[in-house]
Formats: structure tokens, C-alpha cells, sequence
């Protein structure tokens, strides 16, 4: 091993879940520092809950993250229903299992083609692969397009859910509806095949750091993403309300976003860790394309996790398509649709209680936990977002990565450093501003 | 480098989500990508820009000392400035944690370690620096961002509808949400946004903020008529108008 000095100092790298820097230290061979700083602007909106009505917070708590604005309205909404009291219906749980697929579809594509492949392609961004790549980024715009065009018709928009709220939906889609989402996602699919056949010609780093995966674990046959227990890779089970011992929050100083851990020293959630826990519940097609792209469970690579996300759009797509089949064929029940406002008319019975969602969002498991007192109003609220889950593991990976690429440049160490981080996909601009980039000791 | 217009987008306290509208553009974006050149845009792009911008589109709210800083500097190096989304135009949905005094609403997150995480009052953008467009909503209504875009560009004005939100309800016919027995704010809220949350069922929020000049002896009257509580009322209004406070000081 060389006894260099390094030190990476990779300031502003992100958002939501963490404006963040890198931040390594290497002095004579060995790694004295080594951490992934959250420096975001903290927004309290636990705090802001507080005395406001359960009706109020998916619209509250969707605006967390603008990115998987549908994942936190879902993870919102099952907390919310869960504490008063309220089943919804078999056809509200199709239809948020359909949004759910959409929600992770999107996200997942606008990570592999407009934050991941640059760094595959060697460009700085995707605005020069407009001249390199146009038909790559026409692709990536128009199946982005795609899936905010079906949240349009769904939800009223991709950004701030409209019409999913506790309760079910205060617009439901028309025949007509059903019909044009199945066209825009039927014409999706020959775009999804040119992906894959794009994507198993890309490098991926090669590194390896077995580690614990969380996720959602269920009983049946559907891969668990709306509902289920929370299970590892290590063998922990237990149902969603005993969250808290999954992840054993803390805080450090260096990050506004709590740290979490589990068995080990640390745990990860997202796409990867779903592969792992539960590959054998992935649609047809998908495995398909995981055998294509050669990546099989227990895949202990981080880098791999946007490789994952590429398998689970095919099986969202999959299951999308297949929920609309399904919603045409039973066709959908309108006396369903609901007006709820502040449940001012008590259209929706309310008890107090305490209630948890947890769902599988684009990222890895989001959990909300709302207490309402008998009016339906937030006496205590808590979040626990997947970003906040993988900081913890995304350092031990740098720690273990750092001294096995040593003998690199620093521009490499770094890019390779960024390159890890943006495999988590840690929030959109995360991945895509590690600027300002300071060697010092050399 | 061209010489076309040098823009930039800067993300301050938010969710990121109107950023994410420019990219739900789809390839009508690569439209606009011809008109101008984007210098500087983190949530996609690596590139960082050292001169000064023509335009600089602000996403977000002013929540502590440092965004006070960066704001000020981002507003020297820009010939214009355009208020991007709720969070800028009016705090957003920030705004309510100025409900709470801050050492309480910090130490309920943080508990013991809140001293790391330094924060003021949520200011919207032109509570702290001159703004000279405005794109409100939350998100923003992409329809309406163009056409700001375009103003800016050829150097013209843009007047935000100062109507509230239930002239664009009417017109597409939606049932009143009153009528409904709900609470909603369009009769005070601007308009703009095509009246986007009613046509799918849902309440007007306020969003946008009030109009100018809202119609107090209306809104008393239709509070009366459905026997509303002041205090449901003010509750929602806290949501995102909060910062207003700010503005009449």
C-alpha cells in the first residue's frame, strides 16, 4: 500500500435527505476520516405536524421531497389511516399500488439515464450528451414524460399528488382514463427493452461489502412494496410498528440527518436491498432482465444498486400494466370517489391512536408514525426517510473502498467516492453536484 | 460558449419538486435548452458557473444565515432574479414552522443535539433580496413558467393574475367545494394555476398566496353562510401564508 496523503473534500453534495459533502482524510497510507456529511437545511416538518389535522398531512408530508413526492403521500396516508382507524378499500389499495409502481419507475429512470449514465458516458451532466447522445436523452425524456403523463391522468400531477388522500381518491379515473394510461405505458415498453439493451453494455465498478439489507418482507407472491413486514437479510422479521428498533436512530454532529443501524455497524435499504430479500417475487420479465444484466441475490456490490433499479422498472412496468388490466376488467366503482377537505363533515369516522405506514419508496423504506388525539389532530409525528437509513453504510463503504484504491489519482478516488454515493441514489441532486473538489496534502 | 442567455438554477430550502417540473417537460424541453444556455443547475448537472447570469431562477425558502448569504451574492451576479415556486414567492409550506418558536420546533426534531442545526424565521425570497419575476404554486404550474421564462427573456413584464382562483374553477365548471360542505381558499388565493387541486377533487390550499385585494366582506359572508370556525380558517391559511406576516412589517 502507498503511504500517501489524501484528503477528498467533496463539498454540496446534495438535498431533502441531505445538502452533503465527502469528506476523506488519508495521511501516510491509513484513513483517519472518512464521512458523508449532511449539511441540508434543516425543515422541522416533524415539528411543523404538530396540531394540525391528519387530513393535512400526505399534502404536509408529500412536500418533503419533491422527487418521491407519490412515496411519502402513500407512507403518509397508510400512517394516517392506521392511527384513526380507517380500512381502505381493495380498489384504493389497487390503485395506490399502481401509483406506487409509477412513482418508483419514474424515479429510478431519472437516476439511471439523467444522473448515473453521464459518469458511464464520461460527460458532466447529461446536457452534453444532447450532442453526443441525443437519441439516449430523447429516450430518457420521453419516458420520464411517460410516467408524469400517467400521474397527470392518476393523481392530477407526479409533483404533489392531488387527488390520493386519506381515505382513497377524490377523483377517480374514467374508462377513458384507464385507456390512455395502458396506451402511454403499452408504447413505454419498446423504450424499456432499447434500456436494457443500453444498460448490459455498461461498466459498473467492481467493489464488494456484504452488509445487512432491510426491506419489506410479506407472505404472499407480490414482491412487497405498498405493504408488509420489515425483514433483513441477517434474518430479523417483525411487523412495521416496531420501526423504531429497525433503525435505532442517533445523531452525529457532521449530519442533519439522523444515522441508523440494525445488527451490524450498519444497514441499507433501496433497490438493492429489495433485489436481495426478495428476487424471487419479481415479475417474469424482470427476472429476465436481472439474468440479462447478471445480477442475482446476494449481490453485496453498491454499485450494482442502480442495476436493481433498472430490474425493478421492468417489474413496476410489468405490474403496472397488469393493475390496469385488472381495474378495466372489474371496472371501478365511482361511489368510491371521495370529498374529505378537514373532514369537516366527519366524512371519514376518526379515533384517536397511533398509527404507522411503512412503504418501499424509490430509495428503500420510508416509515411515517403519526399519534392523533379523537379529533384527528397530529399530537406527535416522526419520519424516518431512506437516505437517512443508508448514510450510515454508504461511510462504511467509503471506509472499506478508500484503502483498496489507493494507488488511483486523486480525480479518480474521487469520482469513485461520488460514483458510490450516487449509486444510493441518495436524492437527485445529491448525485449530481460534488463540486469544488479540494486535494490538499499532496 | 454562445452568447445566448446565461441561466441558473439554485435550490435553497425546499423539496427540489419545481425543479423536477422543468424535467417533467419531456422533450419540449430540449425546445427550450435551444434559447438558452444553463451555466449552473445541481440537481442535474456537475458544472458550476463563475461569471456573472442573466437570469437566475430561485427554488426554495431563506432559512438560515447562510442561504441569507448566498442569496444576497446570487443576487449580485444576476441581472435577473426569478422567484421559483411557493417555498420562494411566499415561504411555502416552511412558512409554518414560524408557528412555533424556533428553540421549541428545534428541539423536538433534535432534542439535545438541536444546537448543531442553526436556523431563523422561513422568509420567502423577496423578503431578503430585490425578486424580479414571480412563478408561484407548489408546485410551480409548468404553462406558467414558460410564459415568465418567456417574458423574462424579451424583457417584458409578467403580471400574475391578481383574481382569485375560482374565477379558472368556475370556468371549468367544478362543483363549489363549499357546496360540498368543504373549506377551501379559492375564493382569496390567486389564480393562475388553472384551479389544478379543485379539478381533481380536492381544496385550494393557498398556494399561491392571497390576492392583493381579497374580498373581506365576501369571504365574512361566505364564512357566515356555512357556519365556518375562525379557527379552522386560520389554520389553513397558516399554511402557506405565513410568511406574509413578514411583508407588512
Amino acid at each position: 500500500m502507498t503511504k500517501r496523503n489524501v484528503q477528498v473534500n467533496v463539498e454540496y453534495l446534495t438535498r431533502v435527505e441531505g445538502h452533503g459533502n465527502i469528506v476523506v482524510n488519508v495521511k501516510d497510507g491509513s484513513l483517519e476520516e472518512c464521512r458523508l456529511e449532511i449539511v441540508e437545511a434543516p425543515r422541522f416538518f416533524e415539528g411543523m405536524l404538530r396540531d394540525r389535522s391528519i387530513f393535512e398531512a400526505q399534502h404536509i408530508t408529500c412536500r418533503i421531497c419533491g422527487i418521491c413526492s407519490c412515496g411519502h403521500t402513500l407512507a403518509s396516508i397508510q400512517a394516517a389511516e392506521d392511527a384513526i382507524g380507517f380500512k381502505p378499500s381493495e380498489q384504493t389499495i389497487k390503485l395506490r399500488r399502481f401509483l406506487l409502481d409509477m412513482e418508483i419507475l419514474d424515479s429510478h429512470l431519472l437516476h439511471i439515464y439523467l444522473l448515473v449514465a453521464p459518469d458511464l458516458l464520461g460527460a458532466k451532466s447529461f446536457v452534453p450528451l444532447i450532442n453526443t447522445h441525443n437519441k439516449v436523452v430523447r429516450r430518457a425524456l420521453r419516458m420520464k414524460k411517460a410516467c408524469n403523463d400517467v400521474c397527470d391522468i392518476l393523481v392530477g400531477r407526479h409533483v404533489h399528488p392531488i387527488s390520493c388522500i386519506v381515505g382513497g381518491f377524490t377523483k377517480l379515473p374514467r374508462e377513458k382514463d384507464l385507456d390512455a394510461m395502458l396506451e402511454i405505458l403499452r408504447n413505454m415498453q419498446p423504450d424499456m427493452e432499447a434500456t436494457l439493451e443500453v444498460a448490459s453494455t455498461l461498466k459498473f465498478p467492481e467493489f464488494e461489502r456484504d452488509t445487512e439489507y432491510v426491506g419489506l418482507v410479506s407472505n404472499d407472491d407480490i414482491y412487497p412494496l405498498l405493504m408488509g413486514d420489515v425483514g433483513s437479510t441477517d434474518g430479523v422479521r417483525m411487523d412495521k410498528y416496531g420501526y423504531k428498533k429497525i433503525t435505532n436512530e442517533f445523531v452525529v454532529p457532521h449530519s442533519s440527518a439522523k444515522h441508523t443501524k440494525l445488527s451490524r455497524e450498519a444497514y441499507a435499504v433501496g433497490a438493492l436491498a429489495r433485489l436481495n430479500l426478495n428476487y424471487d417475487k419479481l415479475l417474469p420479465p424482470a427476472i429476465k432482465a436481472a439474468e440479462a444484466l447478471g445480477i442475482k441475490p446476494k449481490c453485496t456490490n453498491p454499485y450494482l444498486n442502480t442495476v436493481a433499479q433498472l430490474v425493478e422498472c421492468v417489474h413496476c412496468l410489468e405490474e403496472a400494466i397488469g393493475l390496469l388490466k385488472e381495474l378495466k376488467t372489474s371496472g371501478i366503482n365511482y361511489d368510491e370517489e371521495i370529498a374529505v377537505g378537514l373532514n369537516e363533515q366527519n366524512v371519514i369516522p376518526v379515533e384517536a391512536g397511533s398509527g404507522v405506514g411503512a412503504v418501499e419508496v424509490p430509495r428503500g423504506i420510508l416509515f411515517h408514525h403519526y399519534e392523533v388525539d379523537d379529533k384527528g389532530i397530529i399530537k406527535n409525528a416522526n419520519c424516518v426517510i431512506p437516505t437517512n437509513q443508508n448514510v450510515n453504510n454508504i461511510e462504511q463503504d467509503m471506509k472499506k473502498l478508500v484503502p483498496e484504491i489507493l494507488e488511483k489519482t486523486d480525480q479518480e478516488i474521487t469520482l469513485d467516492l461520488e460514483m458510490l454515493v450516487r449509486a444510493y441514489d441518495p436524492c437527485i441532486s445529491c448525485s449530481a453536484h460534488f463540486l469544488n473538489v479540494k486535494f490538499v496534502n499532496r | 460558449m454562445t452568447d445566448k442567455p446565461k441561466v441558473a438554477f439554485f435550490d435553497f430550502a425546499c423539496c427540489e419538486g419545481c425543479q423536477l417540473q422543468v424535467a417533467n417537460m419531456g422533450e419540449a424541453l430540449l425546445e427550450v435548452l435551444d434559447q438558452v444556455e444553463v451555466v449552473e443547475f445541481r440537481e442535474v448537472m456537475s458544472e458550476k458557473w463563475k461569471d456573472n447570469f442573466d437570469i437566475a431562477v430561485i427554488e426554495g425558502s431563506i432559512t438560515t444565515p447562510h442561504a441569507v448569504e448566498r442569496i444576497k451574492e446570487i443576487r449580485e451576479r444576476s441581472r435577473i432574479l426569478i422567484a421559483y415556486g411557493s417555498c420562494a414567492t411566499n415561504g411555502g409550506v416552511n412558512g409554518m414552522k414560524n408557528n412555533f418558536e424556533l428553540d421549541n420546533i428545534r428541539g423536538y426534531v433534535y432534542n439535545d443535539s438541536a444546537k448543531y442545526f442553526p436556523t431563523i424565521p422561513t422568509r420567502a425570497v423577496h423578503q431578503v433580496v430585490k425578486v424580479d419575476y414571480f412563478v408561484h404554486g407548489c408546485p410551480v404550474y409548468p404553462p406558467e413558467f414558460l410564459r415568465v421564462l418567456k417574458c423574462a427573456l424579451l424583457g417584458i413584464p409578467y403580471h400574475v393574475p391578481d383574481e382569485s382562483v375560482c374565477v379558472q374553477c368556475k370556468l371549468n365548471e367544478n362543483v363549489c367545494m363549499y357546496e360540498r360542505g368543504l373549506v377551501c381558499l379559492g375564493p382569496i388565493t390567486r389564480a393562475g394555476c388553472n384551479a389544478w387541486c379543485i379539478n381533481n377533487g380536492n381544496i385550494c390550499y393557498g398556494c399561491r398566496g392571497m390576492v392583493s385585494n381579497p374580498n373581506e366582506n365576501g369571504a365574512i359572508d361566505v364564512i357566515k353562510k356555512y357556519n365556518i370556525p375562525m379557527d379552522l380558517i386560520m389554520n389553513k391559511m397558516n399554511m402557506y401564508n405565513k410568511c406574509r406576516e413578514l411583508d407588512e412589517k
